[in-house]
């Protein structure tokens, strides 16, 4: 679903929640996400060497899941949307079997360049935090 | 390691800080559309700008941009990543400082933090050329996962005109596993271990109270002396000082003395929204227990509840509340 409209900032207030989004963690996302990323590092795509490092299954990796969390406020902010930072602090994995959901609230506004810190945290339904952050976001004054 | 293998392991860790990684990397494709496509197609990513030449020639954009998360992808050295040289000179100096840990036992490693700022839009035809430095390694650790050290990289990217678009804080950790996760990776069959509540205590004076709920019983403990109930159990009668007893079982009628909502952190295992709530029963005595089955904004104090003993995980057998 492709979102055309962009969030004006003089919309956005302080407390905004933005829609969860519940990401099914599939082998395919891991391994898809790590190739996408050029993240040939074996515990993204290889289960054996991934066992070997004492977890059951691939894991995702920290670019897809900074993907994930840049997606999440564009899909929100829209099209025009500037995204200046993405900070993030890893939890739990991501494995095959979960599902990881992603919740995110307007945490700071600046008037004078426009941009928004959005907090966003992604829980997977088994093993809890999987990452917390900060998405820094420049606007539109007017949409 | 003795204290002063212990120092000459510092040393040789520290000696890392300071270094680059490696010689200013250009990544071996520039900028372009298709490994964006790629990337936004496993993301889920439809924003506009990143794959609609039209779409994005008419917005603010300008043109089609990359997705600022790829940053990093576009210096990343692809394939040969899953087998590192086994030629010691060749490795990077980040491999290099990650083997001297590994050969002390840190054979862990596990992404912490990573922080991207983006300075400008990157569009198709750019080129992206990293520069990492070895910024810091903390001090020894004590870890969940086990003891070890933070190490923190900063990455400068700049352009084909040596013009800064993006900086990247990167901090692993270098631990020793633990013992206890190496057992528990030593089951594992391919299965992520689904993890239960905290598990009951059950001492001498109160594992035959838990013992009855497992069987779906709610006890209450009373004094043959006196008659008193009380709860939880002990071994002695507050009124008489008798230490013989019995118990009846709780209809599990009452209604809600106090209760809390727990927010955060969020243990893995209880399902949430998660009310804790002191239940007083119509027997007389109180109970911690769960309010369910309603939402948290609907519990309130006086509120009467109906209890059962449900199986809440795998391994936990618990009286729960639902509003009456």
């Amino acid at each position: 679903m492709s979102n055309t409209k962009t969030v004006a900032y003089k919309a956005v207030q302080v407390g905004d929640k933005l829609p969860p989004l519940e990401i099914p963690i599939t082998s395919s996302l891991i391994v898809g996400g790590a190739i996408a990323s050029r993240d040939f590092t074996p515990v993204h795509h290889d289960r054996a060497a991934a066992q070997a490092g004492g977890l059951p299954d691939v894991f995702m990796n920290i670019l897809t899941s900074n993907g994930l969390m840049g997606r999440y406020v564009t899909d929100w902010a829209g099209p025009d949307a500037t995204v200046k930072k993405i900070d993030i602090k890893l939890g739990a994995p991501n494995l095959p079997g979960f599902v990881m959901t992603i919740t995110g609230e307007v945490k700071a506004k600046d008037d004078a360049t426009g941009i928004v810190d959005v907090a966003v945290v992604g829980e997977n339904n088994v093993w809890g935090m999987h990452m917390m952050g900060t998405v820094r976001v420049a606007l539109p004054k007017e949409a | 390691m003795t204290p002063e293998e212990k120092k000459v392991f510092m040393d040789k860790i520290h000696a890392f800080v300071g270094m680059e990684m490696a010689p200013p990397t250009k990544g071996p494709d520039d900028v372009n559309k298709a490994m964006i496509r790629h990337w936004c197609e496993v993301m889920g990513d439809a924003n506009p700008v990143y794959t609609d030449e039209a779409f994005a020639k008419a917005s603010s954009k300008g043109s089609i941009i990359a997705p600022p998360a790829m940053l990093q992808a576009w210096s990343l050295e692809g394939y040969p990543m899953h087998s590192p040289s086994k030629d010691e000179a060749l490795l990077d100096n980040q491999r290099k400082l990650h083997k001297v840990f590994d050969d002390h036992g840190y054979t862990g490693v596990l992404g912490t933090n990573c922080t991207q700022e983006y300075f400008r839009d990157l569009k198709p035809g750019d080129q992206v050329i990293a520069h990492t430095v070895i910024d810091s390694i903390s001090e020894e650790k004590a870890t969940q996962r086990g003891i070890g050290h933070f190490i923190e990289t900063v990455t400068r990217f700049t352009d084909q005109n040596g013009e800064k678009v993006g900086e990247m804080r990167f901090r692993v950790l270098k631990f020793i596993p633990n013992e206890s996760n190496k057992v528990e990776s030593a089951k594992d069959e391919g299965k992520p271990e689904v993890p239960t509540r905290i598990a009951s205590p059950r001492g001498h004076d109160n594992a035959w109270w838990w013992q009855q709920v497992d069987k779906g019983v709610v006890p209450i403990q009373r004094c043959k002396n006196c008659q008193t109930l009380r709860h939880p159990p002990r071994s002695m009668c507050g009124e008489c000082q008798s230490i013989e007893w019995d118990f009846i079982e709780s209809k599990l009628e009452g209604e809600v003395f106090s209760f809390v909502e727990l927010h955060y952190p969020k243990f893995p295992g209880y399902q949430y929204p998660l009310i804790c709530a002191v239940i007083s029963l119509g027997e007389g005595t109180r109970i911690v227990s769960n309010i369910v089955g309603c939402k948290p904004e609907d519990v309130k104090i006086g509120m009467k509840v109906k209890g059962k003993v449900e199986q809440v995980d795998e391994k936990t057998m618990l009286p729960q509340f639902y509003p009456a």
